[in-house]
């Protein structure tokens, strides 16, 4: 029989763990996503300051009162910052090179991720007027899985000046 | 050195406030069932987040399952300006030490503290588990009710207490707890009637077990001359103390806790009447084992808000017993109090708190 103190130091030991765990969205953040579910993006209003927030999660980060008005967003927005994925990485669903942008829709003070596509990686542009594609709507569920993409609907770009304070 | 040796700046608990505890609150997200508890422990006293200079809170991601959410939950204070902040992963009552720590140093003399905790959005045995020795515990599974059993099983083999002393505190808290309107679980029901219950792991019923609780709650601690601004009679930490005890189970007695009596020497709870005792100890017979190391007499009320067998949210519940023995001396009904909190399997980590009245 071998001798176990000349077997070295033991480096590794597996202890699998998991947890399941249930997922309150909120008030707020449930208008959002019943929106989604309507093919439209819900945003809320802060009785403060008066920004709206898009999704709103039930506060003003800024004042810490709650967002209680429901503002109707545009389905158009404007790049305000963007990236090209040339990388390749595990689980990835979308050919590269794809874009992805930080969209300000119509109506609201933050912008939020989006997807864009219908255009060549090298033509994307900050200040690019792009409108959401929508799944069928048959397939229309409470989730940003309703959300296609973002593509150029082909208004002029917007002017720097309307989107400098959201980069 | 005692804590009544040591040169102490005198802080108080100015405001405090508490959401409803309930078994499961999945209407409102973190920062909806925080934002509610913030308004009402700034607007007790009429001030707003611009006058504390400070900011602490405890959480877990466990509880929450995602990562950050002490982050996101500052939402509910609005960090703007930026302000500062602090976290620990701990009951709130330790976040209100860290809080206290810093209006020692002078520079500010306000700080806002809360906690939230969301025990209902998981399995919350699983969860705890997760709090023992990775490597040798924690593959067991061994849940927390099978801990404290052992812990209780212990007790009772010691000679120190009974199955009927467990009820008894179950029975006193939740007839306490019909008037707290916070509070979860509160029934006028006899210790004979309880000890009917089954057992869940045997020597605990049912009734010796916390609820599962959601729940949050927040301090406001002032420092100076802000403490008698915002109060007319200020509630003073007089003594404040945590220890805490080796993780492995194995090498504590079980049937005592060393860390409480170390903590409440240093907060110097001895050193004068105690009229009241907010003790978290979530299974019944936890309360025995910590009384014993506060060194309280039988003249002391005991969790006459409920205590944690009739709320228990986890990382709240500690600040919460803060809280409550504070507004039992703001009211009048008493002038010294003690707090306590723990955190870890079977009493490992204590928080003593010595409160007092002008
Ligand atoms: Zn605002």
């Amino acid at each position: 029989m071998a001798d176990e103190t000349t077997a070295g130091p033991v480096t590794t030991l597996a202890t699998p763990i998991r947890l399941d765990f249930d997922f309150t969205p909120g008030v707020a953040q449930s208008r959002f996503l019943r929106g989604l579910e309507q093919g439209k993006f819900m945003g809320q209003r802060c009785p403060s300051c008066g920004k709206v927030y898009v999704p709103s999660r039930g506060s003003c980060p800024t004042d810490g009162v709650p967002t209680t008005e429901d503002v109707l967003l545009s389905n158009v927005g404007t790049v305000t910052t963007y990236c090209v994925v040339n990388v390749p990485f595990a689980g990835q669903s979308i050919e590269i090179p794809y874009i992805c942008a930080q969209v300000l829709l119509d109506g609201a003070n933050v912008s939020f991720m989006g997807l864009i596509q219908e255009i060549p990686a090298d033509q994307i542009r900050m200040g690019m007027r792009v409108e959401a594609v929508w799944v069928d709507e048959s397939e229309l569920t409470p989730s940003l899985a309703s959300v296609r993409y973002f593509r150029p609907n082909g208004e002029t770009d917007a002017d720097y000046e309307t989107y400098k304070e959201y980069l | 050195m005692s804590a009544a040796e040591r040169t102490v700046r005198p802080v108080s608990i100015a405001s405090f406030a508490q959401s409803q505890n309930v078994r499961k609150d999945d209407e409102r997200n973190e920062v909806e069932g925080l934002m509610p508890v913030i308004a009402e422990v700034f607007g007790n006293i009429g001030i707003t987040k611009d006058d504390v200079g400070f900011i602490c809170s405890g959480s877990t991601d466990y509880l929450i399952g995602g990562p950050f959410s002490f982050v996101m939950a500052l939402d509910a204070v609005g960090v703007w300006p930026p302000k500062r902040e602090s976290h620990v992963e701990m009951d709130g009552a330790w976040a209100l030490y860290e809080a206290w720590v810093l209006l020692q140093e002078g520079e500010i003399d306000a700080a806002l503290v809360y906690s939230f905790g969301r025990s209902s959005l998981g399995d919350l045995n699983e969860i705890l588990t997760l709090q023992m020795d990775p490597y040798y515990e924690a593959p067991l599974w061994p849940d927390i009710v099978s801990l404290s059993a052992l812990q209780a099983r212990a007790l009772i083999d010691a000679g120190k207490a009974t199955e009927a002393d467990f009820a008894a505190i179950a029975s006193r808290s939740r007839r306490d707890a019909l008037s707290n309107p916070k509070a979860q679980v509160a029934k006028d029901v006899s210790p004979e009637v309880l000890l009917q219950d089954e057992y869940v792991v045997a020597p605990l019923r049912r009734h010796a077990l916390p609820p599962i609780t959601d729940g949050a709650a927040a301090i406001v601690l002032a420092a100076g001359d802000k403490a008698r601004e915002w109060s007319d009679r200020p509630v003073w930490i007089t003594g404040f103390d945590h220890r805490m005890e080796t993780h492995s189970l194995g090498a504590r007695d079980l049937t005592s806790s060393p860390s409480t009596a170390k903590a409440a020497e240093m907060a110097g709870v001895a050193s004068g009447k105690v009229d009241v005792a907010e003790i978290h100890a979530p299974f019944a017979h936890q309360e025995i084992i910590v009384a014993e190391a506060l060194g309280l007499d039988d003249s002391v009320v005991i969790n006459p808000s409920g205590g944690p067998l009739a709320a228990n949210p986890l990382m709240s519940a500690g600040l919460i017993r803060i809280g409550e023995a504070a507004e039992r001396i703001r009211s009048g009904k008493a002038d010294r109090a003690v707090a306590h909190a723990t955190s870890g399997p079977c009493l490992q980590q204590n928080l003593v708190c010595v409160l007092e009245g002008e």
